[in-house]
């Protein structure tokens, strides 16, 4: 050993020391919480784990086969590909035009952000219990009842008819209400990031503001926060349970309508009824599914992409 | 003022052993003679009970009973509970069926010599698998159809003893701003389940283990619990659901369905102005009552499970002042002791007198070999016959594949 090389590997060693301190316990948690249960649900998928972790009954690719015949688990799968389709853009547009607006706002600019992102805040559970116990209570001293009693309509049992599905109503809502704040926030901080001599040279190049500028400078520019944002909300779209759970469900049960795939699971296998090898069949689907559509998604939008 | 890494890493590194040194285990410190014992009851929503519990553990002399009162899913707390060692001694559950036959719940049945017979046998078959008892009965909970003697009286209609005449009854005393009938918000399928089938004469589960309604009169009885929803008589969307007699009392409905546990606050509130009544008959079938019951059970897992025995004994099925001081003096149940529900003096009037002769004369127990997997896939069609109008002879088929074949699975089990 030369006597220079001491201190530089002592340094190193170091830093490998206080990389492991600060990485170390995460990483620890991150495999013991994370990891090993979900590798641990993936064997269970494939045992027959009535009120068991530890089963020896192996079945192969029984459970697959019987959840992907459930006609109940698709439907929900279904219907949530549907809510997808549907909530994702409704909340992108939505944020993205509360962050222009906010943005552009000269005066009381803290006011008004904190006012948006404040129902981020709330817990669903919470806000799930205000919109069915207040706001959207069927009887007629409900908030949206009152409403509608005074140009004369009949009260509405928002939660309870199926046609029209208005329960829809309720749940997008409170769904929008929760999390627009939170994806305005990320818009701003993609919004202020673009160079304000973009704009000016827009100007002088004689773009007109407005749509022209938003669709030729903004949007292009929000790319990689907008890649992010829809990735997002896909991910929370697939794995609602709190809102749905809180809204329909009652002391016996959910009803077989808007439920997500999540609750269904709950109510079958994990729940009272310990089906743990079939309920972890259920879990894989809906990941596999959840991976195939936001790596789809994150390849056609380019996530990751350097920005040239 | 500034804080250093270091100083910040140290703090957190103190931090974290005080919170590891916490002594939480939910075992109490109550030092009684021998082992402790953690025992789990759902969180009752009458004062007092949780007090009562606590009185009764610390009465025990024999161990140390901490007792544990669990808000929230309570059977989803305890089914998880289960699979470890760290969950309760002593519960209070189905137990399920799929508990007992995976072996998570011991055998009861020698705390039960010599007074079998005294236990109720609705709310004790549901315990008893293989001839052997699993769960020792609590106390008798039951649902009933409360009405407003006035408001029957005023619009001439009498208490319908058919489920027809509930129909009829129901469309006549919706006004404008009453409805005639509250069976939850979802417009019933939820608190009635399987009651209309056995009010039709039929059962979920038959006594050889096949299903109970695969016949034509299961159809026509869910038919008519769609006209109720479809003629607009059915309260929906109240603030509180079917379990709170609120809707009731308050006037947004001239008749409810809801628990004998509301029968007080119903009291309360309305003086006599009300009565009750069975689920009514429908066909050639009789009138019924649903009843349930928590069973005290033992985990297999339990570290002291000769100890924990001996508890649920002593509370269960010596201490016959406890268990009548627990169904009558908070809320309102019917003690699953038939010597003890005879004696009660506040059972022996009124509309509770009403509700002890129903349920002993109109009882049924949702029977053991029903499963969760069984129940969602009757209750999503139920709800989908009563609220979308489907074919109640397509749907209740689709229902009858799927619980055969959740019976066979049962079934094969040893």
């Amino acid at each position: 050993m030369t006597a220079d090389a001491g201190p530089a590997r002592r340094r190193a060693r170091s830093r490998t020391r206080w990389f492991w301190i600060f990485v170390g316990p995460f990483a620890l948690g991150l495999g013991l919480f994370t990891y090993l249960p979900l590798l641990w649900s993936i064997a269970l998928s494939f045992f027959d784990a009535h009120n068991t972790v530890t089963p020896t009954d192996f079945v192969g690719l029984d459970n697959y086969t019987a959840m992907l015949s459930d006609d109940a688990f698709l439907d929900s799968l279904r219907t949530f590909l549907v809510f997808t389709a549907f909530i994702v853009p409704t909340t992108y547009a939505f944020s993205l035009s509360l962050a222009l607006m906010v943005n552009r706002v000269r005066r009381a600019r803290a006011f008004f952000r904190s006012v948006f992102f404040l129902p981020a805040a709330c817990s669903y559970v919470v806000a799930a219990l205000v919109w069915k116990m207040s706001v959207f209570s069927g009887v007629r001293f409900g908030l949206a009842n009152t409403v509608l009693g005074w140009s004369g309509g009949d009260p509405v049992a928002w939660l309870s008819v199926t046609d029209p599905p208005w329960y829809w109503l309720v749940i997008v809502t409170v769904r929008l209400w929760l999390q627009a704040g939170f994806f305005m926030i990320l818009f701003l901080a993609g919004l202020q990031r673009i160079d304000p001599a973009l704009y000016e040279a827009a100007a002088v190049d004689g773009a007109r503001p407005g749509r022209q500028v938003l669709r030729h400078i903004t949007l292009p520019q929000l790319r990689a926060t907008s890649v992010a944002v829809v990735l997002l909300l896909v991910i929370n779209a697939f794995q609602a349970f709190d809102e749905f759970y809180n809204l329909l469900s009652d002391a016996r049960g959910y009803p077989p309508y808007a439920r997500p795939p999540l609750v269904y699971l709950y109510y079958t296998a994990l729940g009272q009824g310990q089906n743990l090898g079939l309920g972890s069949a259920g879990a894989v689907i809906l990941s596999l599914v959840i991976a195939v559509v936001t790596v789809g998604q994150a390849r056609r939008l380019g996530l990751g992409r350097r920005e040239r | 003022m500034t804080i250093s890494r270091r100083a910040l890493l140290a703090a957190g590194a103190g931090a974290g052993l005080l919170t590891a040194c916490g002594s939480d285990t939910g075992r109490g410190d109550d030092t009684g003679a021998g082992p402790r014992l953690s025992q789990w009851y759902h969180q009752y929503g009458e004062t007092g009970t949780e007090q009562a519990v606590e009185r009764y553990a610390a009465a025990y002399r024999k161990a140390g009973v901490s007792v544990q009162w669990r808000p929230g899913n309570y059977d989803q707390q305890t089914a998880a509970a289960l699979l470890t060692g760290s969950g309760p001694d002593v519960f209070e559950g189905g137990p399920t069926l799929d508990q007992i036959q995976s072996g998570q719940v011991v055998d009861l049945s020698h705390l039960l010599d010599g007074v079998k017979d005294d236990f109720n046998p609705a709310v004790l078959t549901p315990k008893t698998y293989d001839g052997r008892i699993w769960g020792i009965p609590q106390v008798i909970d039951t649902q009933l159809l409360y009405y407003r003697r006035s408001v029957l009286g005023d619009a001439a209609v009498e208490p319908p003893d058919t489920l027809d005449a509930l129909v009829d009854a129901a469309g006549r005393l919706t006004t404008k701003k009453v409805k005639g009938l509250f069976l939850g918000n979802d417009g019933g399928a939820g608190a009635l389940g399987a009651t209309p089938l056995y009010a039709a004469g039929l059962r979920l589960v038959t006594e050889d283990g096949r299903v109970g309604f695969d016949d034509p009169a299961a159809a026509r009885t869910l038919a008519r619990l769609h006209r109720l929803y479809a003629d607009g008589s059915l309260l929906l969307g109240a603030p509180a659901d079917w379990p709170d007699p609120s809707a009731f009392v308050q006037g947004l409905t001239a008749m409810q369905w809801s628990g004998l546990w509301a029968l007080p606050q119903v009291r309360r509130e309305l003086g006599d102005d009300f009565g009750v009544l069975p689920f009514p008959e429908d066909g050639s079938g009789a009138p019924v009552v649903p009843v349930g019951a928590y069973g005290a059970a033992v985990s297999a897992r339990s570290a002291h499970r000769a100890a924990a025995e001996d508890f649920v004994k002593w509370l269960w099925v010596e201490r016959t002042d406890y268990q009548e001081d627990f169904a009558l003096s908070y809320g309102f149940h019917i003690p699953a002791r038939v010597s003890l529900a005879k004696n009660a003096d506040r059972l022996k009037t009124g509309a509770a007198a009403e509700a002890v002769r129903l349920t002993t004369e109109h009882g049924y127990a949702q029977a053991l070999l029903w499963t969760p997997a069984a129940q969602t896939a009757y209750q999503d069609a139920l709800n989908r016959i009563i609220r979308s109008g489907a074919n109640p002879e397509s749907e209740l088929r689709a229902v009858v594949g799927k619980v055969s074949a959740e019976l066979d699975r049962v079934k094969r089990k040893p």
